[in-house]
């Protein structure tokens, strides 16, 4: 057997594929982004079946299957259920590191959403602490109209 | 052989569009899903495993299977993800048919889906080819079909107008289906003066981009009988894959489709497919392929699929009606149409196709089509199967 990398180096062929996606929030969804983006509301949905109330919203209840669903303001602080202070910084990483990963159960609500908890001293945070949403001053009906939530001091 | 035969015993649909920006995917999935399970008289706690897929890429979500549980009713059940390119709807028929023929599961529910408005086709498509070989000179899928249309038309001398026939055809049956995204009539003058995509392929011999979910439940002989009266029994499925490199195809004919079909009547103990068959549900992406692939099914001789098509033979009301539905030409959301396919064959053979139904339905056949020539082919029967 020839060895043909004696000489070359192994040959690589790059993608030059762009595959661009949109995805549509659809009518529940859209509801809860506007209410964030005009009137700094958080919305979910509550089952009148089971009785819990879903942030994000859902159209159907994932639990009951059912679409019997009420919309239900919840407040806009919460628990921290629980996170992670994420030390390394990856290309994939939209925010500089360190940033803390939190889950947050907001009060009125039976689930929790994901987003970044700021303005926490590190050694101090904590499961069970109480944060609090800081709305973005520019919000264009998106999760990053939530800036980041906050201890409650 | 299976442990248990099978049947569907239920099919539920979105009405399929252009977009649906009013649902996001989970719940454009919830409305085939929910119809399913009307239709079939079920709840969701019926059902014992859910088998789901849509195109890779399309909707660029990876992990279907659990991001769709609050549209599947997966939650806290067995899901599978089956993706198999054009087949995939097929496939997922093919792959639940055999969850329940294998006797491991009792009642399952399958799902396709797609939102192709939230994608670049061509772009998602063109990753199905070989990265060092085929993808860096060729993209998307109507070139590979028009390539395989111009060796066809070569060697037995069919014609634009008579594929065109058969774009008028879909497009009239389709007006029979509200399910159906192009209800609207067209003439073979319409087809031949629409834009030439990839010569000889017009914009009218081809099918659409769709938004649309299809759900389909089988269930197996112990209880099929109790969930409806006439249920729909699978006889026997069969799949043909064949090449990696697009150079290697016989260009012309459809090889695996027609492996794939002698299977099945070899197993069923068809044997005069065009008189035993009483309908088909052909995934017929664009119109030369109704000349063609009839050709590989056994239903015409080479090259005489122009004049069967042309003698209205396969039009409703004909001896062998092909697409009720008005098929893949008038709707097609990919990842759900092969389980189109299957669940409007069911439908004729429950006699519950209304304004598109075929009437006396003993045996219909329903199949799927991908990318590099490949098919899927199920076997629909009002009877029990013998086997
Ligand atoms: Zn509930």
């Amino acid at each position: 057997m020839i060895d043909i990398f004696a000489d070359v180096e192994p040959m690589v062929f790059k993608s030059g594929i762009n595959v661009p996606y949109s995805w549509w929030a659809g009518e529940t969804a859209e509801r809860f982004f506007l209410a964030l983006r005009d009137d700094k509301k958080i919305m979910g949905t509550g089952c009148s079946i089971c009785e819990k109330v879903f942030v994000p919203p859902r159209k159907v209840c994932p639990l009951c299957f059912q679409e019997n669903m009420a919309w239900v303001e919840v407040s806009s602080e919460g628990v921290l259920e629980s996170f992670t202070i994420v030390e390394r910084q990856l290309a994939s990483l939209p925010r500089k590191a360190p940033v803390i990963f939190g889950l947050i159960r907001l009060d009125g609500a039976d689930t929790s959403i994901l987003h970044y908890i700021e303005d926490a001293d590190h050694t101090d945070i904590k499961i069970g602490m109480r944060v609090a949403a800081k709305f973005s001053d520019e919000r264009s009906g998106s999760m990053h109209d939530i800036d980041c939530f906050r201890p409650v001091r | 052989m299976p442990k248990k035969r099978v049947a569907i015993v239920g099919t539920g649909q979105t009405y399929h569009k252009s977009h649906r920006p009013d649902v996001n995917g989970q719940e454009l999935i919830n409305e085939a899903v929910k119809r399913a399970l009307q239709d079939a008289d079920l709840t969701i706690k019926d059902i014992d495993a859910v088998v789901i897929g849509n195109m890779d890429h399309f909707e660029g979500i990876n992990y279907v299977d659990c991001w769709s549980v609050d549209g599947s009713g997966g939650i806290m059940k067995p899901v599978i993800k089956l993706t198999t390119g054009g087949t995939t709807g097929s496939t997922l028929a093919i792959g639940g048919y055999q969850l329940v023929a294998s006797g491991f599961f009792e009642k399952v529910l399958i799902i396709g889906w797609e939102k192709n408005s939230e994608s670049d086709t061509t772009g998602a498509i063109t990753t199905a080819f070989d990265p060092v070989w085929d993808r860096l000179v060729f993209a998307g899928a109507i070139s590979g079909l028009a390539a395989e249309a111009q060796a066809y038309m070569a060697k037995y001398g069919a014609t634009e107008k008579d594929a065109a026939r058969v774009s008028v055809r879909d497009r009239k049956h389709a007006c029979n289906n509200p399910h159906a995204q192009l209800r609207r009539e067209i003439t073979i003058e319409d087809v031949l003066a629409s834009p030439m995509l990839a010569d000889p392929i017009h914009l009218l011999d081809v099918c659409p981009r769709t938004d649309g979910a299809c759900a389909v439940i089988m269930a197996n002989e112990d209880c099929a009988g109790k969930i409806t009266a006439v249920p729909d029994w699978i006889w026997a499925t069969a799949n043909r894959h064949k090449y990696t490199y697009l150079g290697d195809v016989n260009w012309g004919e459809l090889d695996s489709l027609a492996g794939a079909s002698r299977e099945i009547y070899a197993k069923a103990g068809i044997r005069e497919p065009k008189k035993e068959i009483d309908v088909i549900e052909l995934y017929q992406p664009y119109s030369f392929a109704g000349i063609i692939w009839i050709e590989d099914l056994g239903i015409a001789e080479r090259g005489k699929g122009a004049e069967y098509i042309w003698s209205g033979a396969t039009d409703m009301g004909g001896e062998l009606p092909i697409n009720p539905s008005g098929g893949v030409i008038a709707c097609n959301p990919i990842g759900a149409t092969g389980l189109i396919r299957c669940a409007e064959a069911a439908l004729q053979v429950m006699g519950k196709a209304e304004a598109r139904q075929v009437p006396d339905v003993n045996f219909a056949i329903s199949t799927g089509f991908g990318g590099c020539m490949w098919s899927d082919m199920l076997l629909h029967g009002k009877r029990k199967p013998d086997f």
